[in-house]
């Protein structure tokens, strides 16, 4: 077994949890591995001897490769979705083992943790949400986003309000979740994409994401946004978005920090007054984030 | 596991009972703490240092030791006065029986064709303490909101701290470093305790004045040989205090501390006490309060696998690491992080100072940054009441 892969043995069972605590991890299989682009992998879970996760859109689960060590990951899908999706970007040790896991390997989930982007799950009967949301994702920042947008595209379809969303990635091999792009389309959500660098075949649009803002067709005045990338476009993107008129109390950012529990205890995700873990990843942006994303942190 | 302690019910002391022991009586004490099954800990001298260690009579205590320290420097020395508790705190603190540096979460092994997980033994006997100081006892209750009282329960933590007894003796010999005064957290203590001892060593001879802090400790001293405390003692105890507070010439401004940072994120200071900071994290290892912890895992050619928490500081580049880099790359946003969290943040996050005025950080930094000194530079040029120069690469 080399090194950097999870656990690849298979057992038949797991031993009872008995008195374990929280912070040792769900043992759960790996039952479907997805190549999203060279260096993203999504992952779908079930668990060997629990209850499937209940959750909600935008929270994180602390993903284990066996023996490698854990990391924190969001999910990739809606909980209406029924499955458990987390798509991981190989760019460290354990993200590294995590997307080397084939089908049937052993992978270690505990969660969920942390804040959410406040959707309603739209097979609850609740009172639709009339607003247009604007979603903007960078990369990998659609991961986090994917699930919410499920649930808001299918409110939107049950009458709720509109949908937009916005992407922007390196280049276009880097754009993830292509087929929900399209089924996001197809069922009525207003779906832009943009590229830093594009290649021969891109016919579409190139620039950074906030270059989408201005003629996607929004109502900034009767809205709500949800922006997950890096802290960068996050900042110009809820600054455009003020810009054009929106409440900064509707705009909802997800943050990162290095993560070594997810309860709380670690200290490694510390952010001013937050504890990412705790009270984010999903936080406002009105008032201390928007100063805490222009305060140079280096 | 853990036996629980039966403690009989207390003959004759309530709570608010106020009475005095010899050092005779604190022997009594100590061997009846030990006799209901508890491991007695307390301050020892070792290696030149007064650090916590096992303590089965007064014999162990750092009787006739005295401590000089300063910036950077900490010295003990001898003297004859017979004197247990006449010294501040040392570079251990009682964080280290709760929260160890080092501590396995879980063992997994592949055992059949089965992964079983098992947590290390966790049964011991359970701790006294006898002579923490009240700066120790408030830090605990600080690591008490945030392993014990979050969101989530640190039941490693919680096992050992919710069947503790505290002995606490007040504080009468201040180090230059110290500045509890300030903090709210000492040198005299009214709650948090089982039993308050005040060590008095005066005409009327070497005595301890003890009050009650709980049922447990009512028990503990009412087979003790004790005397009811006259108006003497208690004069005695209230000079001694005044005194102590009066020694302390360093002080933080407690109430003011949060918001003074919380509006100084900028400040040229940060980059002066950065040209000495080693980012070594000598202050966040002896602090009573600092409780950043890695999390890591170790794996044999069994397949068994080992998850290990570790103490860690926010003084090391990994402790922001994100892909791509560190978010406190340079020394001053890695001071400015552990220091504001410790006076500002903390407030925020856990609804308390981060701080209990120990001083350890002072004493025990190799190149003696004082925490209280650079409070006091950025409050003397607060940012808020000058204009702020532009920043390259500030948008």
């Amino acid at each position: 077994m080399s090194s950097d892969r999870t656990l690849s043995m298979r057992p038949s069972s797991v031993a009872p949890r008995g008195n374990l605590n929280d912070l040792t991890p769900i043992v759960h299989r790996v039952v479907e591995r997805i190549g999203e682009t060279n260096d993203i992998t999504t992952l779908v879970l079930e668990p060997l001897d629990a209850p499937s996760m209940t959750f909600r859109c935008g929270q994180f689960n602390m993903l284990s490769a066996f023996g490698v060590g854990e990391i924190a990951i969001s999910m990739s899908s809606a909980p209406g979705e029924g499955t458990l999706r987390h798509s991981i970007r190989d760019v460290g040790a354990v993200s590294h083992a995590l997307c080397q896991s084939r089908v049937g390997d052993l992978v270690g989930v505990r969660g969920p943790f942390g804040s959410d982007w406040l959707v309603e799950s739209a097979s609850v009967e609740a009172d639709l949400d009339p607003r247009d949301t604007i979603v903007v994702a960078g990369g990998i920042g659609l991961a986090p986003l994917r699930g919410a947008v499920e649930e808001l595209v299918r409110a939107n379809e049950r009458g709720g309000g509109r949908v937009f969303v916005l992407v922007g990635a390196r280049e276009p091999s880097q754009i993830v979740f292509r087929a929900d792009l399209d089924s996001w389309r197809a069922r009525g959500a207003k779906v832009s994409l943009t590229v830093d660098l594009a290649t021969p075949e891109w016919d579409g649009r190139v620039g950074l994401v906030t270059t989408l803002l201005a003629d996607a067709g929004f109502d900034a005045t009767n809205s709500r946004a949800m922006l997950c990338g890096p802290e960068v476009m996050m900042r110009f993107t809820a600054r455009a978005l003020v810009d054009l008129g929106m409440d900064p109390e509707g705009i909802l950012v997800s943050l990162e920090r290095n993560m070594q529990c997810g309860v709380g205890w670690c200290g490694h995700c510390q952010l001013g007054p937050f504890l990412l873990c705790r009270d984010g990843p999903v936080v406002p942006y009105a008032g201390l984030v928007s100063q805490l994303l222009t305060q140079r942190e280096r | 596991m853990s036996t629980a302690i039966n403690h009989s019910s207390s003959i004759g002391l309530d709570l608010q009972t106020i009475v005095v022991l010899t050092v005779e009586g604190l022997d009594e004490f100590v061997a009846r703490l030990r006799a209901l099954g508890y491991e007695v800990m307390g301050p020892t001298l070792r290696d030149g240092a007064i650090v916590p260690g096992p303590v089965n009579s007064s014999k162990d205590l750092p009787r006739g030791v005295h401590d000089l320290q300063s910036p950077g420097s900490y010295r003990v020395m001898r003297e004859d006065d017979g004197e247990i508790f006449g010294w501040a705190v040392g570079p251990g603190s009682w964080k280290n029986e709760y929260f160890p540096p080092s501590q396995v979460m879980w063992r997994s092994e592949i055992v059949g064709d089965t992964l079983v997980f098992r947590q290390p033994d966790r049964s011991h006997a359970l701790l006294a303490i006898v002579g923490a100081r009240p700066c120790d006892v408030a830090a605990l209750r600080i690591l008490d909101h945030v392993l014990e009282e979050g969101v989530h329960r640190d039941s490693r933590y919680s096992e050992r701290r919710d069947s503790n007894f505290i002995a606490v003796v007040e504080c009468a010999s201040p180090a230059d470093t110290c500045f509890c005064a300030s903090m709210k957290s000492g040198p005299g203590i009214d709650e948090d305790f089982d039993v308050a001892l005040t060590e008095l060593n005066d005409e009327l001879g070497h005595r301890f004045i003890a009050r009650i802090g709980s049922p447990r400790g009512a028990d503990v001293l009412s087979s003790v040989s004790t005397r009811p405390a006259n108006e003497l003692d208690l004069e005695a105890r209230a000079l001694l205090l005044e005194t102590a507070s009066r020694a302390m010439s360093r002080s933080l401004p407690f109430d003011e501390v949060a918001n003074l940072l919380a509006r100084n994120v900028e400040h040229p200071r940060w980059l002066d006490v950065a040209e000495r900071c080693l980012s070594c994290g000598n202050c966040t290892s002896v602090c009573p309060t600092c409780f950043c912890s890695d999390v890591h895992d170790t794996t044999d050619t069994s397949g068994a696998i080992e998850r290990r928490r570790t103490w860690s500081s926010c003084f090391d580049l990994e402790h922001s690491y994100l892909h791509g880099g560190s978010v406190h790359e340079s020394s001053s946003s890695r001071y400015r992080q552990w220091m504001t969290h410790k006076l500002s943040t903390w407030w925020d996050q856990f609804d308390s100072t981060g701080c209990v005025g120990c001083g350890r950080c002072i004493v025990w930094c190799p190149v003696g940054i004082d925490i209280t000194e650079e409070v006091a530079a950025i409050a003397a040029h607060d940012q808020a009441r000058v204009a702020v120069p532009s920043r390259p690469g500030a948008s």
